[in-house]
């Protein structure tokens, strides 16, 4: 229980790499339909489009350049689920050959008896995951019939004891810091276990319940402060005020 | 020439010249627990907009798999005129729903989210004319504030005649309601509930243009204000 935490975001961290490396470069607020570059020399990425010699912002968010692209990230909005996504979910039903899996999305996940770390018994499904049980497991797979997860990997499996609240997902590599520097922060100076699922909700279960607060409330900071950079150094002042 | 100067000199009962539009106000996250919120402002007509999706869509004969769907549910709240109104839906929420949701559509793209719906619920908390036009400037604020991808964002403004004069965002009804894509030459909707000549049409359109163009202004600033606390 104590180690799958920190390797349950491992997994997460390989994804937030992409989003972290070139957080050197400037960052500019666009809204949709804003022109962010003019000229040749500019790729649209993610997020943006080109029309005639301008790149255009195509949603609401941060834009970024990366050498020659452009890439729009997007700070607000609903969970889009990916495969590999370390996610947390609530059980929702169980049914004949699986469990139904509420992950905040817009279509709901499932996770098939097959999909469990050790052998279940048919007859025997309600014990190992009963309705309301709270799990962390990976995207397997997403297709138009639904979200399949899975619960073999490292640091997946049931959560027990602790407490889970909900950020914006779209902010949750900020809460992670590049390479997991964030969370590794919060989780020395709080004494907590904290699993970070990329669809916004997060577990954290600590020694008492000031230090679970206290870390609910660090997250809280963070994620109030999307746009700024250095943010580790903002995150250990408010650690020394808040001591 | 003498007409022309007629024409500035012009004031409105409420003082405002004729293609003066009432004082703006946008700010966007008033609802937390949306996806995307936003509030819109014509003076003393204010307008919310909350959006929630893409979410999973039902009844399930609805849903699309080539595309998402954009649903929008426009009402007055019963305190947002003199005499009560009451509540639930009505011919006029109805159709207002229904030309928001037009008037809205063609800036989104949810080709990325089959099967589901963006839910847009727009409320007006005060209403003293132009509360469609209102709530589809809240609206497509909200939209951006909720991440939904989005070729740009719709303005709205009504233009109408006031004696013999074009006037843009009228104090009364009988109106002509426009809705634009903002640095396109797109309109999304045109309404015109009265009477009015075929000639002055490109008058009118020339006049919300630049309407448009405050409108936008207002609204850009709202969401950049969202990040800059």
């Amino acid at each position: 229980m104590m180690n799958h935490t920190n390797e349950a975001h491992e997994a997460q961290e390989i994804q937030e790499v992409t989003f972290q490396e070139s957080s050197v470069k400037k960052r500019k607020i666009v809204v949709p339909g804003e022109i962010i570059a003019t000229g040749e020399d500019f790729l649209p990425g993610e997020g943006a489009r080109r029309e005639g010699q301008n790149v255009l912002a195509s949603r609401f968010g941060l834009a970024e350049e990366a050498g020659r692209v452009i890439k729009v990230i997007a700070i607000t909005g609903a969970f889009i689920p990916r495969r590999n996504n370390v996610v947390i979910g609530r059980v929702t039903s169980v049914s004949f050959n699986g469990w139904i899996i509420d992950i905040d999305s817009a279509s709901s996940a499932f996770l098939p008896i097959d999909e469990s770390p050790r052998f279940i018994n048919k007859s025997e499904m309600n014990q190992f995951l009963d309705i309301g049980d709270v799990i962390v497991a990976k995207i397997w797979s997403v297709n138009n019939r639904g979200i399949d997860l899975s619960l073999k990997g490292k640091g997946l499996g049931k959560l027990e004891g602790g407490f889970i609240f909900r950020i914006i997902p779209n902010r949750v590599p900020r809460v992670i810091g590049r390479e997991g520097s964030m969370i590794t922060l919060i989780k020395e100076k709080t004494g907590c276990n904290i699993t970070v699922g990329q669809n916004g909700w997060i577990w954290i279960s600590g020694q008492n319940l000031e230090a679970e607060i206290k870390a609910r409330k660090a997250i809280e900071f963070i994620v109030d402060k999307v746009h700024v950079s250095g943010l580790t150094e903002l995150v250990e002042d408010w650690f020394a005020k808040n001591a | 020439m003498q007409k022309t100067h007629k024409m500035t000199n012009f004031k409105r009962p409420s003082g405002r010249t004729l293609t003066e539009m009432r004082k703006m106000y946008a700010k966007v996250g008033v609802v937390p627990n949306a996806d995307g919120s936003a509030m819109f402002a014509f003076g003393d007509t204010v307008a919310i907009a909350a959006v929630y999706g893409p979410r999973q869509l039902h009844p399930q004969h609805m849903q699309d798999p080539g595309t998402g769907i954009l649903r929008v549910n426009y009402d007055l709240l019963s305190f947002s005129v003199y005499e009560r109104k009451k509540p639930g839906p009505s011919r006029r929420s109805q159709e207002i729903s229904k030309v928001t949701e037009w008037a809205l559509s063609p800036v989104l793209d949810l080709k990325e989210f089959p099967n589901t719906v963006i839910d847009v619920q727009v409320y007006i908390l005060q209403a003293d004319a132009g509360t469609r036009t209102a709530g589809i400037n809240a609206a497509s604020l909200a939209l951006a504030h909720a991440g939904v991808p989005m070729k740009d964002l719709v303005c709205s403004i009504s233009v109408g005649k006031l004696d013999k004069n074009l006037v843009v965002d009228l104090d009364k009804a009988t109106d002509f309601p426009i809705a634009k894509i903002a640095s396109t030459n797109e309109y999304t909707l045109l309404q015109l509930d009265g009477k009015i000549q075929p000639g002055v049409v490109k008058e009118i359109l020339g006049l919300a243009d630049k309407a448009c163009e405050e409108i936008y202004e207002v609204q850009k600033k709202a969401l950049k204000e969202a990040i800059e606390q």
